[in-house]
């Protein structure tokens, strides 16, 4: 395995944004840095630039004040990357679908290699889908 | 003297249709031109709590409804305007009575395309700023 | 190679690039003006429940806020109830204690989450942790009960969807006995700490007459000495009951914000305790309403943040004509223009998050110099500044560790 594939899975490090979720996702995400699941003893951390990330992780469903702020912090994260969509209004938009105020799907907009549904997916769920995004990049992206 | 005496003593004749219809829950009806006076009587001088304003699009008419709370006693009294004009849909903002109200009255303004004249900030507060001129998402399409 | 640990903020998601959430106009060290953006996460609910037909509406509306998802779903039930004749008249017996049980676990656990987020700005992480770590145990008798850790979907109109099973009270019963000691340790923690005190005492003071002006809700209101709670005022589930009290601090500033919490935290566990006690072993849970007639009807509930209020009108058809939804948070976050100002920048993420905002704008906040109209930093920076003022006031009680 090359050196990149290596530091990538070994330590993967995860930004968190959401376009417009009711937070239940968001919260889950940050149950997983806590002293029941612990993902921090895998290396795996939240940060709070976009440009030190590996991975991903968007919640929502896509509010249109957010398209162009998703696009800008998806340019900023160095490739290679993970994009996970993390709970059903970012998979499909769940039933804000056809809201007035609700723009084009995730996986239009950015490439997306995870699905993670749910509504919320448990912290087991997440770290699941975090484990699936690894082994993806291992097979060779 | 309960709250519903003293409103009906301050307010009088400017009152119009007073209904009673659950326990608890009270909604009259008032001409678009007292609202701030009514507001003051209201707010400041009985000392309810405004909750909210709700609008509602009405085929023939826009239907505001100011939500005031008497908190000791849990009453809610629900102040009812009609705006007859449709096209050009405007009544007087409380505001700079009630620095709350700001927010509720943004909002309806941007949903419905009400216009409170005398709102020191009249701008967009959840929507875009290219949501195109004249949409307004809670009225009803034709 | 070690990595630098850099601990998380929270349900709220930090972008660097675009500040447009919070803007602090400051002079020097003092927040002078601020200008709060909203509607990031404004996805037209009102519109879509028209839609929806009166039993769908539950299902929408838990997603308007995923930390109270109980609240929003129990005061559109209560506003329907309402057009029928009111919930006393209406709802089982048994559902009324089912209700109340719901609505007081999803405060608990808003509390502790609230309490973990507050300690994680002052720098107090080790509160973070064992908050949440507390807080495990409520969600997981969520999932007991109605299957689902958030977004309970236990709420109809007429009633409940689940029945609390005999053999599920003595566990919730358990979990109760082991909660009440971690409340007692953040109770000790917080309230006889000398450098929390120094810290939050005097902080983003909101007056009583503040609270009055903006219409302010909930345990912000509360903590200015209003005496507000829905759960007295007009009674709903069985609140009217039990014996339960409000709990008022006068000072109005993030201290009291924080005791109000925590003592609430007792009295909610105390309520649980005695709805289990005094629920019927038997009995309906569901009225079986079918249909609703015309006419409107408003229905209120003490959500862990204040009051949720939902109007509804019908006109005999199977969907709402208009369905109107204030959360507690559209007031309480309008009242940060008072209290923020005046206060120091390294204060001003704790004024932010002390009203217990229950949406995720209050990630970004940035903060521009008057004088210069330039950007200074951003709500990392922020977060770091309000930490660091911990750590300063730590070494000037105890001391400089050598």
């Amino acid at each position: 395995m090359d050196i990149i594939k290596r530091a990538f899975t070994k330590s993967i490090w995860v930004f968190h944004m959401s376009v417009g979720s009711c937070n239940n996702c968001d919260i889950e995400t940050l149950d997983c840095f806590t002293p029941r699941f612990d993902l921090e003893r895998f290396g795996i951390q939240l940060i709070g630039s976009a440009r030190h990330a590996d991975a991903l992780l968007v919640t929502g469903a896509m509010n249109k004040k957010a398209v162009l702020r998703m696009k800008k912090v998806y340019e900023q994260v160095p490739k290679p990357c993970v994009v996970v969509a993390c709970g059903t209004c970012a998979c499909s938009q769940h039933m804000f679908k056809y809201s007035y105020n609700v723009a084009e799907p995730l996986d239009k907009i950015l490439p997306v290699d995870v699905y993670i549904p749910g509504c919320p997916p448990k912290p087991e769920a997440i770290i699941s889908g975090i484990v699936k995004a690894l082994d993806k990049i291992k097979k060779g992206k | 003297m309960n709250m519903r005496d003293r409103i009906k003593e301050s307010l009088q004749d400017k009152i119009k249709d007073w209904q009673e219809k659950y326990i608890k829950r009270v909604y009259f009806s008032i001409d678009k031109k007292d609202i701030f006076e009514v507001t003051q009587v209201l707010f400041r001088g009985l000392e309810l709590r405004l909750i909210t304003i709700s609008a509602t699009d009405m085929p023939d008419y826009f239907e505001i409804i100011y939500h005031f709370s008497n908190d000791p006693a849990g009453e809610i009294y629900s102040v009812r305007v009609t705006l007859a004009d449709k096209l050009k849909p405007e009544i007087q903002s409380i505001t700079p009575l009630l620095p709350a109200a700001e927010w509720i009255e943004r909002e309806t303004w941007e949903m419905l395309g009400i216009n409170f004249k005398g709102h020191p900030n009249l701008k967009k507060l959840l929507l875009n700023e290219d949501w195109p001129e004249n949409d307004y998402p809670l009225r009803n399409k034709k | 190679m070690s990595h630098k640990i850099i601990v998380p903020i929270g349900p709220y998601h930090p972008l660097q690039e675009e500040p447009e959430y919070f803007q602090l106009y400051v002079e020097g060290e003092k927040v002078v003006d601020i200008d709060i953006i909203i509607g990031y996460n404004h996805r037209g609910i009102e519109k879509l429940s028209e839609s929806k037909h009166f039993d769908q509406v539950p299902f929408l509306v838990e997603r308007i806020c995923g930390i109270c998802s109980s609240s929003h779903p129990y005061a559109y039930c209560l506003a329907v109830e309402n057009i029928l004749g009111g919930e006393a008249n209406i709802v089982p017996e048994k559902a009324l204690y089912i209700r109340t049980i719901i609505d007081e676990l999803q405060r608990i656990h808003s509390h502790l989450l609230w309490l973990g987020l507050a300690g994680h700005f002052i720098g107090y992480n080790t509160v973070w942790m064992w908050a949440w770590k507390y807080r495990e145990p409520v969600l997981d008798m969520f999932e007991m009960v109605t299957g689902n850790r958030n977004n309970y979907a236990m709420f109809k109109v007429g009633g409940v969807r689940r029945d609390l099973k005999d053999e599920d009270i003595p566990i919730l019963k358990k979990m109760l006995d082991e909660l009440s000691p971690g409340v007692d340790l953040f109770r000790g923690a917080i309230m006889d700490d000398p450098v929390i005190k120094m810290r939050l005492k005097g902080v983003g003071v909101l007056t009583r007459q503040q609270v009055v002006d903006w219409c302010v809700v909930g345990p912000t209101a509360r903590a200015s000495g209003v005496n507000m709670d829905i759960r007295r005022d007009e009674p709903y589930g069985v609140s009217d009951r039990l014996d339960w009290k409000v709990i008022l601090e006068k000072d109005g500033d993030i201290f009291c914000k924080t005791i109000v919490r925590i003592l609430e935290l007792y009295e909610s566990i105390s309520i649980i305790r005695q709805s289990l006690n005094k629920m019927p072993k038997d009995g309906p849970i569901d009225a079986g309403v079918k249909d609703i007639p015309a006419g409107e009807g408003i229905g209120r509930v003490e959500a862990p943040r204040g009051e949720c209020f939902h109007y509804i009108k019908s006109d005999g058809t199977n969907r709402p004509v208009r369905h109107k939804i204030r959360s507690p948070s559209f007031m309480n976050v309008a009242s940060d223009k008072v209290s923020a100002v005046g206060g120091t920048i390294s204060d001003a993420t704790l004024t932010l998050a002390a009203v217990d905002p229950c949406y995720c704008c209050t990630e970004r906040v940035a903060v521009i110099n008057k004088t210069d109209k330039c950007k200074v930093m951003n709500g990392w920076d922020l977060i770091k500044l309000s930490q660091e003022k911990t750590l300063k006031l730590k070494e000037g009680y105890y001391g400089r560790p050598e």
